[in-house]
């Protein structure tokens, strides 16, 4: 069989390999069981909580949660603006890279504090050293918000009626210590020994063997690269991301790349259902999660392995697929592969131009971040699929002509409401903003890079890459303006901390509710018959609210070609 | 709210240090063993070092070619022309490439040109092209250097890199490592 495709299906199974053995380790992190690591985390947490004046036992509720998580989010969003507005004149800047802009400073904080990373510098001339390590900092935190968020839910339902979820600083410290800090560790020096620097040296100016010169930017990129993929933050060391040669150098740095983003989003499914000890549900969301997954990789790995037939017609041999834009050592087949990993789980990270794939490979990349809940983002990727749960619960109790429940607890009125709120916040922020800047060209048609309906695409794909706190982007659109800037960065902040709260308001309003035991007419939301429903759900509200713009960007270019 | 923020600033300061200098620190630490320190792998040609894993632009007849860049292999601001397939301006620079390469190896029918010869990379930096790339140029690279085909043969052989463990990924060539060993051969 073909090597390219060998490749992608073993980077899958891997990934689910090691992901059923870390889900359980997860799951004991967050329920405080003895773990084999204890010797070393253990004394080093206690010093560790001792010097941030944390009780980790004290017991929060759910909005005492929600308060700290802002207000250590905010302290970030501060010291980063601070940072990133004098790096030029701090240390650690050999190359002389200049400070930020206040709109750019503000975009590229907000960007990595709610762990997307929309790029709109590029990272060999725009960032110090220093700027970097604060970035690297920010994917750490970033990831550790959202996984704590996401444990809060988890505690919602392991037990019968409370109020107390658990300490927001305790999950959170060991989201960085136990979970990120190790793994990040391993896939670093895996990266350093494929040949990803790892050196403060500045840039190396160098004599090609053709006899002109040629500078090259290096840094500490191996040790960035990992947290930026562990972490499902998605923000590149340099320029191109992981298709730079540096960050990326081998077809198993590729592998490794890919199997690191993927793992805790794939972990967080398994520790939901040990946590809770419903390991059926955890099959059922996998399972209808992946089956997305696959719906929207399979058309991309094809379509980027046939190739543009605008060149085929030119009568060239295009056997090697749609290279424009693609590496060499990587190949068509796990460049399409990543395209859609990275646009349903919040990496980001591109290892090919998205902006150079086949139209309707272009709409599939939307269309996961417009669903952005198939695996979705370390944390926050349950949480959004949380909402299409109850979503679909209350569409299956009307149904059967049932009160809805979800694990013994009654789904009323106040939590519909906050359960439609977000997932309507979504396709209204994509939807408004592209629509905004397409009504100003001075700041929209002015800074795209091809004409027709591609050029909607990039509009779109900006916004819908803000909204989902994806940071890929349809990289020819010229983002860094002050219009681009702002106006991502506002929907960045809407679009990260809503969907963090309203997913944990409704799991600690019905942790507070009374239990009602299952009996045979409890609708069992752990079968494959749920599935199915919770998929349809999610297939309706993003065709309902997505299919007219996909209609007049991917799809009409899709037309144009074919 | 205010013991919030107090507590959130001394975590900060904490997962600072821990992020910003442990962390890092341990993995430079560990790249010290990796290949040239962890300063990027390096090939070295006419007392010169090259990066192995970043593209040079090759124009002469007499070495062989790799991907055309968006940035002219500027590998201190890598870039790609991020051009959609439908673009038409995009769409007639391909077709340049493709007669300025037929123009410039003459033996070759069009139908031979691999698609790697004529796009442009991701990274504007593509260290690599495909093995049927390097064999297309075999006849203007033997002409210009006046040596036998079937040397040339041997040397994309000798430095064609196989898919990862035999089953992983794309075959390839590294066109720097490639035309290096073209000029020893001489």
């Amino acid at each position: 069989m073909n090597t390219e495709i060998v490749g992608i299906i073993a980077m899958f199974l891997l990934t689910l390999a090691l992901a059923i053995p870390l889900g359980k380790y997860i799951s004991k992190v967050y329920g405080l069981e003895k773990t084999w690591l204890d010797f070393i985390f253990n004394p080093v947490e206690k010093v560790l909580f001792k010097l941030s004046g944390v009780n980790p036992e004290q017991e929060m509720n759910w909005k005492q949660h929600m308060k700290a998580l802002l207000t250590i989010n905010v302290v970030w969003f501060f010291i980063g603006m601070i940072i990133m507005m004098t790096m030029g004149s701090l240390p650690m800047n050999p190359d002389g890279n200049p400070s930020m802009s206040a709109d750019l400073a503000f975009n590229t904080v907000i960007s990595f504090v709610v762990n997307c990373n929309l790029q709109h510098y590029s990272g060999e001339t725009g960032l110090s050293y220093l700027g970097q390590f604060y970035l690297m900092f920010l994917q750490f935190v970033s990831a550790a918000t959202g996984m704590a968020a996401a444990v809060v839910v988890f505690r919602a339902f392991r037990d019968k009626t409370t109020t107390e979820l658990g300490n927001f600083y305790t999950y959170f410290m060991k989201s960085c210590t136990r979970i990120l800090f190790p793994i990040s560790l391993v896939v670093a020096i895996l990266l350093a020994f494929q040949g990803t620097p790892m050196t403060f040296e500045g840039k190396d100016t160098i004599t090609t063997l053709q006899g002109s010169s040629q500078d090259v930017s290096r840094g500490p990129a191996a040790a960035f690269v990992a947290i930026k993929h562990v972490g499902t933050n998605g923000g590149g060391f340099f320029g191109t991301n992981s298709a730079h040669p540096f960050e990326n150098p081998t077809y198993f740095s590729n592998m490794v790349e890919m199997i690191a983003q993927m793992l805790i989003p794939f972990a967080m499914i398994f520790a939901f259902g040990y946590f809770i000890k419903r390991k059926k549900f955890s099959w059922m969301i996998f399972g209808v999660m992946t089956v997305g997954f696959l719906a929207l990789t399979i058309p991309n790995v094809i379509a980027e392995m046939q190739g543009n037939p605008m060149i085929q017609k030119m009568g060239i041999d295009t056997s090697l697929g749609a290279m424009e834009g693609k590496e060499s050592r990587i190949g068509a087949a796990a460049t399409g592969y990543w395209s859609i990993a990275t646009t349903v789980i919040s990496t980001g990270s591109v290892n090919s131009m998205h902006d150079s794939t086949m139209p309707l490979s272009g709409m599939n990349e939307l269309l996961a971040m417009m669903i952005n809940s198939f695996y979705g983002g370390v944390g926050v990727g349950i949480l959004n699929f949380f909402i299409f749960i109850i979503l679909a619960v209350f569409i299956s109790g009307l149904m059967v002509g049932r009160t809805p429940e979800f694990f013994g607890k009654k789904v009323e009125a106040r939590e519909m409401k906050i359960a439609m709120i977000i997932a309507l916040i979504h396709p209204f922020l994509i939807l408004v903003g592209t629509a905004i800047t397409t009504a100003m060209p001075q700041y929209g048609t002015a800074t795209l890079n091809n004409p027709g309906f591609h050029g909607l695409s990039e509009m779109l794909y900006e916004f819908t890459s803000a909204s989902a706190n994806n940071g890929s982007g349809f990289e020819g659109l010229g983002d860094n303006t002050f219009w681009w800037n702002v106006s991502t960065g506002i929907v960045l902040l809407l679009a990260r901390f809503l969907p963090i709260i309203g997913p944990v308001a409704i799991a600690g309003l019905l942790a507070q509710k009374k239990y009602i035991p299952e009996n045979d007419g409890t609708l069992k939301t752990d079968t494959a018959t749920f599935g199915v429903v919770t998929l349809t759900v999610i297939l309706i509200i993003a065709a309902l609210a997505f299919f007219p713009v996909l209609a007049l960007g991917p799809i009409a270019e899709y037309f144009t070609i074919y | 709210m205010k013991n919030n923020l107090i507590i959130g600033i001394r975590m900060t300061v904490v997962l600072l240090v821990l992020f910003m200098v442990i962390y890092p620190l341990s993995v430079w630490t560990v790249a010290q063993l990796a290949p040239n320190n962890g300063e990027g792998e390096v090939v070295v040609y006419k007392q010169n070092k090259g990066y192995s894993n970043i593209g040079q632009n090759f124009t002469a007849d007499k070495y062989f070619w790799g991907r055309p860049s968006a940035v002219d292999y500027n590998a201190a601001g890598s870039g790609a022309s991020n051009k959609g397939a439908s673009n038409e301006e995009y769409l007639a620079v391909v077709q340049g490439r493709i007669d300025t390469f037929l123009l410039k190896n003459p033996t070759v029918k069009k139908l031979d040109v691999p698609i790697d010869l004529v796009t442009a990379s991701a990274s504007g930096l593509d260290p690599n092209i495909s093995v049927a790339s390097t064999k297309v140029q075999i006849t203007r690279v033997q002409k210009t250097r006046k040596i036998s085909s079937e040397k040339l043969n041997s040397l994309i052989d000798a430095n064609t890199e196989h898919p990862f463990l035999g089953i992983f990924g794309p075959t390839k060539v590294n066109v720097l490592k490639l035309n290096i060993a073209l000029d020893q051969l001489n």
